[in-house]
Formats: C-alpha cells, sequence, structure tokens
C-alpha cells in the first residue's frame, strides 16, 4: 500500500517534469492547488490510520479542494482581496494538524 | 473489492499530486532562472554599447592630441593657448576623464508589489537620481556619468514615459551612476544618516556602492548648441 503510494507518486513527479512549464501567470494559481492537495492528501492518510477512510469522500475532496483553492485564488485575484492568502492559512494550518495526528498515531502504534 | 478501489484511488492521487509537484517545482525554479538571462543579456548590450562608445571617444582623442602637437608645432607659445583649453574642454565635459572614484548601482526594488499599491513606489524616479548626482557633486565629484552618458551644465535628468532622458537618450535601469572624486568623501556623502541613499534602501531600492581605484568617465557626446546665446566680447577692464 505504501509502496504503491510512493511508487505512483515518482511516477506522478517524473511525468511532471517533462510536461510543459506553466505559464507564470497560473504558477500561483498552481502553487495553491498544490498546497490543496497536500492537504487532501494528508487527511487522506489521517482518515487510514483512523480507520475512517472512504474512499470516495478522499477522491472528491481531493479534487473539489484543488479545484476550489485554485478558483477561490483566482477570483481573489479578480477582486483584488488577497484571498489565496485565506487559502494558504487553512491549508497550511490543516497540514500541519493533520501531520500530528499522524505523528501522534504511528507513535502509539509502535 | 473495496481494497482495489481504494488502492486505485491513491495511485492516482498520488501521481496526481506528484505531477502538480514536479510542474510547480519546474515552474518555479525557471521562473526564478529566467529573469538571469534576461539580464546578462542586458548587461551585454550595455557592455557593446559602452565599449562601442569607448572606442570612438579613444579615437577622438588621438585626432585631439594630434592637432594639439601640430599647433604646438607651430608655436611654443600655443602651448599655454592648449593648456588652457585642455582644462576648459574638462570644465565642459568634452573630454573623457579618469581617475579614483565610485560606481553606484541602483536598480529598481525586487519587493513584490501588493495589490491597490502604486507600481511607482517600487522604481527608481528621475527625482531620485537628481538628489543623488546633486549629493555628490556636493561631496566633491569632478565628474559624473549615468550610464555613460556624461553629466554636463546642461544635461537634464528627466522621465519620459518609462524611460529616464539624459542628454536626451533614453536609460533604463540598472543605472550605473560613476564620479570621479575622493572615494571616501563620495561615499560617505551618499552614506549620511537619513540621506539619499538611506531613503532609497527604505523604498526597497537596491543601491551597491563600489569605490574604485580608478573608474574613467567618458566625455558627453551630444552636439553642442548655442542658439540664443552669443559670448560678450572679453574687455579687460584692469588694463592700464
Amino acid at each position: 500500500m505504501w509502496l504503491l503510494a510512493i511508487f505512483c507518486l515518482i511516477l506522478g513527479i517524473i511525468i511532471g517534469f517533462n510536461m510543459p512549464l506553466l505559464p507564470v501567470l497560473y504558477a500561483k494559481y498552481m502553487s495553491i492547488a498544490v498546497l490543496a492537495a497536500l492537504d487532501s492528501v494528508f487527511g487522506g492518510i489521517r482518515a487510514y490510520m483512523e480507520d475512517t477512510f472512504d474512499n470516495l469522500v478522499f477522491i472528491s475532496g481531493f479534487v473539489a479542494n484543488t479545484l476550489l483553492a485554485a478558483g477561490l485564488a483566482y477570483l481573489g485575484d479578480k477582486l483584488g482581496v488577497e484571498l489565496y492568502l485565506a487559502a494558504v492559512v487553512v491549508f497550511g494550518v490543516r497540514i500541519f494538524q493533520n501531520l500530528g495526528i499522524i505523528r501522534r498515531y504511528l507513535l502509539k502504534k509502535y | 473489492m473495496e481494497k482495489k478501489s481504494t488502492f486505485i484511488s491513491i495511485a492516482a492521487v498520488c501521481l496526481v499530486l506528484g505531477m502538480m509537484l514536479a510542474i510547480q517545482f519546474k515552474t518555479t525554479q525557471s521562473y526564478q532562472q529566467a529573469t538571469l538571462p534576461a539580464r546578462i543579456n542586458e548587461l551585454s548590450q550595455q557592455l557593446n554599447t559602452v565599449t562601442e562608445e569607448r572606442d570612438a571617444l579613444a579615437e577622438e582623442v588621438l585626432i585631439l592630441r594630434e592637432k594639439l602637437k601640430n599647433s604646438r608645432d607651430y608655436d611654443q607659445a600655443m602651448l599655454d593657448l592648449q593648456e588652457e583649453l585642455q582644462r576648459a574642454s574638462m570644465a565642459a565635459c568634452m573630454l573623457p576623464v579618469e581617475g579614483p572614484g565610485i560606481i553606484v548601482i541602483l536598480d529598481d526594488s525586487k519587493r513584490i508589489l501588493q495589490p491597490g499599491e502604486n507600481p511607482n513606489n517600487l522604481l527608481i524616479h528621475d527625482i531620485d537620481i537628481l538628489m543623488l548626482i546633486n549629493e555628490l557633486k556636493a561631496s566633491g565629484a569632478e565628474a559624473i556619468s549615468i550610464n555613460g552618458e556624461r553629466i554636463t551644465a546642461m544635461t537634464e535628468i528627466r522621465c519620459a514615459g518609462t524611460m529616464i532622458l539624459v542628454n536626451w537618450n533614453k536609460i533604463s535601469p540598472p543605472f550605473e551612476i560613476r564620479a570621479i572624486g575622493n572615494p571616501d568623501m563620495l561615499e560617505s556623502g551618499l552614506m549620511i544618516r537619513g540621506g539619499i541613499v538611506e531613503m532609497l534602501k527604505v523604498g526597497g531600492m537596491q543601491v551597491n556602492i563600489q569605490k574604485m581605484e580608478k573608474i574613467s568617465i567618458p566625455a558627453y557626446n551630444g552636439k553642442l548648441k548655442f542658439k540664443y546665446s552669443t559670448p560678450v566680447e572679453y574687455k579687460e577692464e584692469k588694463a592700464e
């Protein structure tokens, strides 16, 4: 399971490095999307450890969070409000929370 | 059954995440690197123009020297006159000069613009350069140039759209201001507390001052035109 995930991650990174460059204009939205995706993945790992992992929730959360975060940043840019900062803060906090919970589970387990 | 779909979804998500991470990483890195070649191009272009200018000036110097020599051959009494001419030419910025001094490199702020902020806050303006030049003059600079444009008595430093005009030539950042004089005096004049450099640095501008043993400053290479003024005949009023 973990091996599969890491293998896919490495495969994705290799594919990504061979993809064309993103226009600088969209790099900001991509960065938010990456953050959201990371958050979803850590959320998924946490749910897996808590045995509440739901496939549908995981997938939909990943897609929706990513798109929503990028969309929110875009909307913020259009409105002249730095909404992407809100996304950075929220996802940042959540990533750290999830990491904390994962760490505690790992400590309990071993 | 449940397990299998879980595996697939995790694999897919990890794949997409990896791709996104890689693309973002690559984009960020290439964006940071992209500014470097542009700067190199700019610098080499600048170097080319400055070198060409210098070559032309060197030729001019040779011609002038030849003329000087000729007149010297004609008449030894001309020597004093030539010397005087030389000094006058130097004062009029018509001769390239060299000597100890400083090189100040000014560039726009690298700070990222906040939404709603005036982009002018991040740029070097004509007034900044004017103040800096003024400070250099006050600190005893004998010759000053900006991006190879000699500052003469008539030189204007003025905004023209996105460019700055000096001697009616457009110059753009980074600005390289050379000044010949006592390097310590010039530097301390600029670095004085509450002075121009501190003011520019507060605004986030990039200011770099180098003290040099020897710098060369080109001559004014524009046209001399006196459309309205004519010299008044010099009378020796103190003669007997």
